[in-house]
């Protein structure tokens, strides 16, 4: 289980209906099913994946969230949530903003590019990054749209969006986010996890 | 062919009104169980049977002698677990297993109904079906599936009698008959009706079959339910049993021979006039014209939890129409859950041993039965 599904279960209210998008093999589905009761549905691309969900007997749709998430009215979930997937998105600008139209809140949770070793990384080696968070080659890399924590913050102010909460995952500890600490935190962070609000 | 023998019939006595408008009564409707109900009476499973499909859903079919239409999915162990679950399958009103439909004696003129009788509708067989829950005692079914025009069935009896199943599986269906379809269906139609021996639907009077033209129209319908992928495969350009084409008409190629043999062994067991009527019921889908355009409203009042199939190489009921059913049950906040399933068998898949399709279902079954739903 991946460190920051606790994070993610903490920010969430008992009962509650929640989306997973991009629900994986559904290890945070039933996580947040055990601990919080959530009435809990996922989005899933991989058709193998979604199989996997459904033998643990999860309600997941198969399908893509940059174009199927259309299909939910308003409001229909009070949590949705977007685990380390923001960065794959043709368009995350309108995923955010989908993600907000269905649900009252969105934990997004984002791989930081502004990690120090990221920045070493590229800078002495002068090749595109590898981290454990961050394991592909450029070229056969899901993720094309990378950020930084910080990154997120300002898009936040571009696009018109609050974030609630926002943390720092550091060695599996977590701590939060202020503008004081900012720089600090987007050098150190591995994971920023957000909670945010129309 | 002698079918009243080995088939079970509940005669339905309360008055149906048939979406046309007549109303039947005393009518016979034949069913198969398969697994037993257990003491709270809450395993049963509703199963929907396709076109041509009938009540004997696995084990060996007493009239044709031949497996069950649905025996990959349905036995002990299986998908549908009969050692598990109550397995009903009804033979739909129109059919020709026992069912109510127009090979039937018309009391009035003492011969069969043929063109007489009443064209009925998805509508119509679902309600039909629904005495089947009062005659085993059940108040609530665990689930109900059906693939193609069985699920079809699916959607229609969810949207009637919302709160009758806790679980519901429609696969490789649609919520309206599209043009193609329906464009389909009337070429088999018309092949029966070009058939001299059809005689406007009296031939059983007259002591004829129309068989080509019902192997005509079988043929042309089994197309549809291969994709153009399989046929290739299995078939390609081989010759059938010879080293050179004959410069003739007879079946050179194996993909004709095999239709030949798929149209001639289905004249044996299936009536022209039902294939007619239950073609007919399928055109007449639609329910998201009953429901004013908005198909949402057909699940609305449900809390049935629900698993959509399609598969990817299904062209008759492709994946946009199965998912646009998915759409539907999220706009009414609905328990929904979807996979698409690699395959390139068409639309017969739901009918095949595919392996992942099988799973699924299981797994859904299995699963949902835990959770013990209310």
């Amino acid at each position: 289980m991946k460190p920051e599904y606790k994070i993610i279960s903490d920010l969430i209210e008992k009962n509650a209906k929640v989306l997973d998008v991009g629900c994986d093999d559904g290890t945070l589905m039933e996580f947040l099913k055990t601990n919080k009761n959530v009435n809990i549905r996922g989005i899933e691309i991989s058709k193998k994946k979604v199989q996997t969900c459904i033998a643990k007997g999860l309600t997941v749709i198969e399908g893509n969230a940059e174009f199927d998430l259309k299909q939910f009215p308003n409001d229909s979930f009070e949590y949705v949530v977007l685990g380390q997937t923001l960065q794959a998105f043709i368009n995350p600008e309108i995923v955010i903003k989908e993600l907000l139209r269905v649900g009252n809140r969105a934990i997004v949770t984002i791989p930081n590019f502004g990690h120090w070793k990221v920045r070493l990384n590229l800078l002495f080696k002068g090749t595109m990054p590898i981290t454990n968070s961050l394991p592909n080659d450029w070229y056969n890399t899901p993720n094309i749209h990378m950020c930084t924590i910080k990154d997120f913050v300002k898009f936040s102010e571009i696009i018109d969006f609050k974030i609630f909460k926002s943390l720092a995952l550091i060695n599996e500890n977590v701590s939060d986010i202020n503008n004081s600490n900012l720089i600090f935190k987007n050098l150190f962070g591995e994971l920023g996890i957000f909670l945010i609000e129309k | 062919m002698d079918i009243k023998q080995n088939i079970k019939t509940l005669i339905v006595e309360k008055p149906l009104k048939l979406d046309c408008g007549q109303i039947i009564n005393n009518f016979p409707l034949a069913y198969e169980t398969y697994g037993s109900l257990n003491h709270e009476k809450d395993n049963a499973i509703l199963v929907f049977h396709a076109l041509t499909g009938d009540q004997f859903v696995t084990g060996i079919n007493p009239v044709t002698k031949k497996d069950g239409w649905w025996s990959y999915a349905v036995g002990s162990g299986k998908s549908i677990d009969t050692d598990k679950y109550f397995v009903i399958c009804a033979n739909v009103i129109g059919g020709c297993m026992g069912s109510f439909g127009p090979s039937h004696e018309n009391p009035k003129t003492k011969k069969n109904y043929g063109t007489d009788f009443p064209v009925i509708t998805i509508n119509d067989m679902v309600n039909a079906q629904i005495n089947l829950l009062d005659f085993f005692g059940i108040k609530k079914l665990f689930s109900i599936v059906g693939g193609s025009m069985g699920g079809m069935q699916v959607l229609q009896f969810i949207s009637n009698y919302p709160d009758k199943t806790k679980t519901a599986i429609p696969i490789a269906c649609t919520s309206s008959h599209s043009a193609q379809n329906i464009a389909f269906n009337e070429l088999g139609r018309q092949a029966i009706a070009a058939d001299h021996n059809w005689s406007d639907g009296n031939y059983n009077s007259r002591n004829l079959v129309p068989d080509k033209g019902l192997a005509v129209a079988r043929m042309a319908a089994h197309i549809t339910y291969l994709s153009k992928k399989g046929l290739q495969e299995k078939f390609g350009r081989k010759l059938q049993e010879r080293d050179d084409l004959k410069f003739g008409f007879d079946a050179d190629f194996q993909i004709e021979s095999y239709l030949r043999y798929q149209g001639s062994v289905f004249v044996d067991r299936f009536d022209a006039n039902s294939y007619l009527y239950i073609t007919r019921a399928m055109d007449y889908f639609d329910l998201v014209k009953q429901f004013n355009g908005n198909l949402s409203d057909a699940f609305k009042d449900t809390k049935a939890k629900f698993f959509i199939i399609s598969f990817t190489s299904d062209w008759l009921y492709p994946t946009q129409e199965n998912k646009d059913i998915v759409i539907a049950l999220n706009a009414v906040g609905a328990n929904v859950g979807f996979v698409e399933i690699e395959s390139d068998k068409g639309h017969d898949s739901f009918l095949l041993n595919i392996p992942d399709f099988l799973k699924a279902l299981k797994n859904f079954l299995d699963k949902s039965y835990a959770e013990k739903l209310s």
